[in-house]
């Protein structure tokens, strides 16, 4: 009956949705050509990335505080059973997985680089970089992180992405108003905040699966 | 239908799906899956609906590319909380036959 009720509900839903996107009258207000106006400005070619970086900076800045909460919510809630007994690792996919690492960290560098005019940028970045942290931990060559061991290094590269651009945010208050660049130097700044993005998000990224593992990845 | 439209329409589809699974569905690891489904449907009707005119609009692409990163970040934490409800339920459940026996 409940099934029966909620399927018939979604259905309206879903029906009123469809009318209200096809319907939906255009809007009044055109970001794309107040993008477009201030690219010249904006110290990066690809208007994606200078929405990101540069004129919603603000969003940039949140999100990577909400990934570190969410990493932190996740260590809080911690391991509590021990890990389950080491397997032996697959010889052939260790072996694919040093293969494949060195060309996935120059397709991150490669990524980072490319999003000041194509996309990409320091979110593709460091999903790559993550991706192949995660490979690298199921083929048995990185080892879980543990939420209560963690050096402090990786807690240096975890908190640095964020901490680097709250910096470079608050500098510019300084200068003018939080979040904007000096034309001249916009492209810079980008620059050296997506840098550090890039590796606190594979760190981040990474941690999100690592911390969750039980999974001792053949490491003592 | 334009394309753009289409991809507003079927994103809209699955966003429906999304709701349906998440108050049908019991089981929370389902409801975590049908939570980011949608996710994915709002997503699809963001990126669609930016093309709307020809030229795609970069701010809802820039929105879309935050709210991925943000949406794997919020499944991660949802699912190390519901690995530690399923550990505390089965703790309880040992603590109760020790308790019978």
């Amino acid at each position: 009956m409940k099934r029966a009720i909620v399927i018939a509900a979604a259905l309206v839903f879903g029906g009123l949705l469809i009318n209200a996107i096809v319907d939906l009258p255009s809007s009044p207000v055109d970001l794309r050509i107040a993008v477009a106006d201030n690219m010249a400005n904006s110290g990066v070619s690809h208007p994606v990335t200078a929405v990101l970086l540069n004129f919603r900076g603000y969003d940039t800045l949140l999100e990577i505080a909400v990934l570190l909460l969410a990493l932190i919510g996740l260590m809080a809630a911690g391991p509590m059973l021990p890990p389950p007994p080491n397997q032996p690792a697959d010889a052939l996919l260790q072996k694919l997985a040093r293969i494949a690492t060195p060309p996935v960290i120059v397709v991150g560098g490669y990524l980072l680089w490319a999003g000041a005019f194509r996309p990409g940028g320091a979110f593709q970045a460091g999903a790559v970089l993550a991706a192949a942290m995660v490979l690298l931990h199921l083929s048995g060559l990185l080892s879980a992180w543990n939420a209560q061991l963690l050096p402090l290094a990786r807690r240096v590269i975890l908190v640095g992405g964020f901490v680097l651009f709250l910096c470079i945010s608050v500098a510019l208050l300084a200068a003018g108003s939080l979040l904007q660049y000096p034309p001249h130097q916009a492209g810079l700044l980008i620059l050296l905040i997506e840098s550090g993005l890039t590796l606190s998000l594979a760190a981040i990224l990474a941690g999100l699966f690592l911390f969750l593992s039980r999974d001792n990845g053949g490491a003592p | 239908m334009s394309s753009e439209l289409l991809f507003a329409v079927v994103g809209a589809l699955i966003f429906t799906l999304g709701v349906a699974g998440t108050v049908l569905v019991a089981n929370l690891l389902r409801r975590i899956l049908a939570f980011n489904l949608m996710g994915s449907g709002a997503f699809l009707v963001l990126v669609g609906l930016a093309q709307r005119g020809g030229e795609s609009d970069p701010v809802p692409h820039a929105m879309v590319l935050t709210g991925i990163v943000v949406a794997v970040a919020a499944t991660a934490l949802a699912l190390a909380l519901l690995r530690k409800q399923h550990e505390m339920k089965d703790s309880e459940e040992e603590l109760t036959e020790i308790d019978d026996g």
